[in-house]
């Protein structure tokens, strides 16, 4: 990773004197550009801040993990990762079902993966389980990390996370609510874990990826 | 005034400061585990720490507001904040400080990002030695910045008082309890007063003064709260730690 340009940057600090290049995180104010963030300055075309912490707030088309916490009349109330929770409507469940046999397809603390499909104005959100990548996670292990760390994990171009997949010979997904999703044998998601909570520390420096990788290489000379 | 005491001594102050000069201010940004964001502050005698959460669910419910995040802000002190017990709990004092601290504080988060949520803030006296609502508003504004919430820019405060007929920046205990007037101001970096208060009497003049006088302090403050943020992170990329694994 570049390590141009990534200053830490606190709300209210000046980034840029043209308006045109206000991007994420960034408000304008008498033509200047001002970071509302505190967190990493990226200059591309135009500055953005990305954020060192905060809450995950969900935006169509993403797609999430979540934990079904509470069953209504005809919809599923899971919990997100966020401020705002996601319903699930029965009409959004592959196959048709009906509403006393909902506890039986997804119960409470089920965990599944599924999609925005639509948030309104005061952040109602709609998820939807209607699609053949997504669908109830029963095996393997889920961890929680902040969503800002999220494109770490993924890293640049998937490199991170394809490295992570065949070095443990695990399956993976990485939800934008920054829930992971693992499944291999035992020894191999601990080893997982313990990588993406090194991440998750480790977020904002460069170079992460052949790191983790001389890190894993450490790890499974130690097992063997 | 010669067999009255005096607040100053050769034109320096009791506790060895100049009229013009803040005490030693300590900020730490990112001290607590489970909080989304917390900072510990030391103001000369004051020892406070905040913690930020959220944004997150409003309960009870009906305090939500549909089109922003509403703010909530708890000052409170530990019973052995004082020298003389402090009755645990809310009292009318503390209602007063987290109401004022809130206002100071609320222009400058984005609420209108988080509809429907809400932001908690508290504040931890530990110990108090006068000016305990600006220190509670600088580590608040820090914490706010840590918890990754959304800001035009932080705030700063800082008090000015008048003793022996004299302004003074950052009155320490004897010289607010004795004195003829405390006033505490809070400011953005960019000069907009979000907090001012004042016991005691000021004249115009004095006024102008004190607000100046109170201006230079907050400035001074917010270069320690930047400090204190962008440390943070290059504690965490300190080379130290590195040989924990990676």
């Amino acid at each position: 990773m570049d390590r141009i340009d990534r200053r830490v940057v606190i709300p209210g600090e000046l980034l840029a004197e043209d308006p045109k290049k206000a991007g994420e995180g960034t408000y304008v104010k008498d033509d200047k550009v001002y970071s509302q963030l505190y967190g990493l300055v990226n200059h591309r075309d135009k500055i953005s801040v990305i954020p060192l912490a905060g809450k995950y707030v969900p935006s169509v088309g993403d797609t999430v993990i979540g934990i079904v916490g509470d069953i209504t009349v005809s919809n599923w109330i899971v919990d997100i990762n966020s401020p705002y929770e996601g319903l699930l409507h029965i009409s959004e469940y592959p196959k048709r079902i009906e509403r006393d046999e909902m506890a039986k397809y997804l119960r409470i603390s089920s965990s599944i993966m599924v999609r925005v499909k639509d948030v309104d104005s005061t952040k109602k959100v709609e998820l939807t389980l209607n699609d053949r990548r997504l669908g109830t996670l029963n095996t393997g292990r889920v961890v929680e990390i902040s969503y800002t760390r999220v494109p770490r994990v993924i890293g640049k171009g998937g490199s991170m996370i394809s490295m992570l997949k065949k070095e443990l010979n695990c399956n993976m997904f990485v939800g934008q609510n920054g829930r992971i999703w693992v499944n291999g044998s035992d020894e191999d998601m601990d080893l997982v874990l313990k990588t993406i909570l090194i991440i998750e520390k480790k977020a904002h420096t460069t170079g992460l990826t052949d790191r983790i990788m001389d890190f894993l290489r450490t790890e499974k000379e130690a097992r063997s | 005034m010669d067999d009255k005491l005096s607040f100053f001594k050769d034109g320096i102050r009791l506790d060895g400061r100049r009229p013009g000069e803040l005490r030693p201010v300590k900020i730490e940004a990112g001290v607590l585990e489970r909080a989304d964001g917390s900072c510990y502050i030391e103001m000369g005698g004051n020892k406070v720490i905040a913690a930020v959460y959220g944004p997150r669910e409003v309960h009870p419910r009906h305090l939500q507001k549909v089109t922003r995040a509403i703010v909530r802000y708890r000052y409170n002190m530990a019973s052995f904040s004082v020298e003389e017990r402090k009755r645990p709990g809310p009292d009318r004092r503390s209602h007063e400080v987290s109401k004022v601290s809130r206002e100071a504080l609320e222009p400058v988060i984005l609420t209108h990002y988080f509809p429907r949520s809400v932001i908690d803030v508290f504040v931890e006296v530990l110990q108090a030695d006068a000016g305990t609502r600006t220190a509670g508003i600088n580590a608040a504004s820090v914490a706010l910045a840590d918890a990754g919430v959304p800001m035009k820019s932080l705030v700063s405060s800082c008090a000015a008082g008048k003793v022996d007929g004299q302004i003074i920046l950052d009155p320490m205990k004897d010289e607010d309890n004795f004195g003829e007037g405390d006033m505490p101001l809070a400011m953005t970096p960019d000069g907009e007063v979000t907090l001012l208060q004042a016991d005691g009497r000021f004249t115009v003049e004095e006024m102008r003064e004190a607000m100046e006088t109170a201006r230079k302090g907050c400035e001074q403050i917010y270069e320690i709260q930047k400090k204190a943020l962008i440390d943070r992170y290059s504690r965490l990329e300190d080379p130290k730690e590195e040989g924990s694994g990676v």
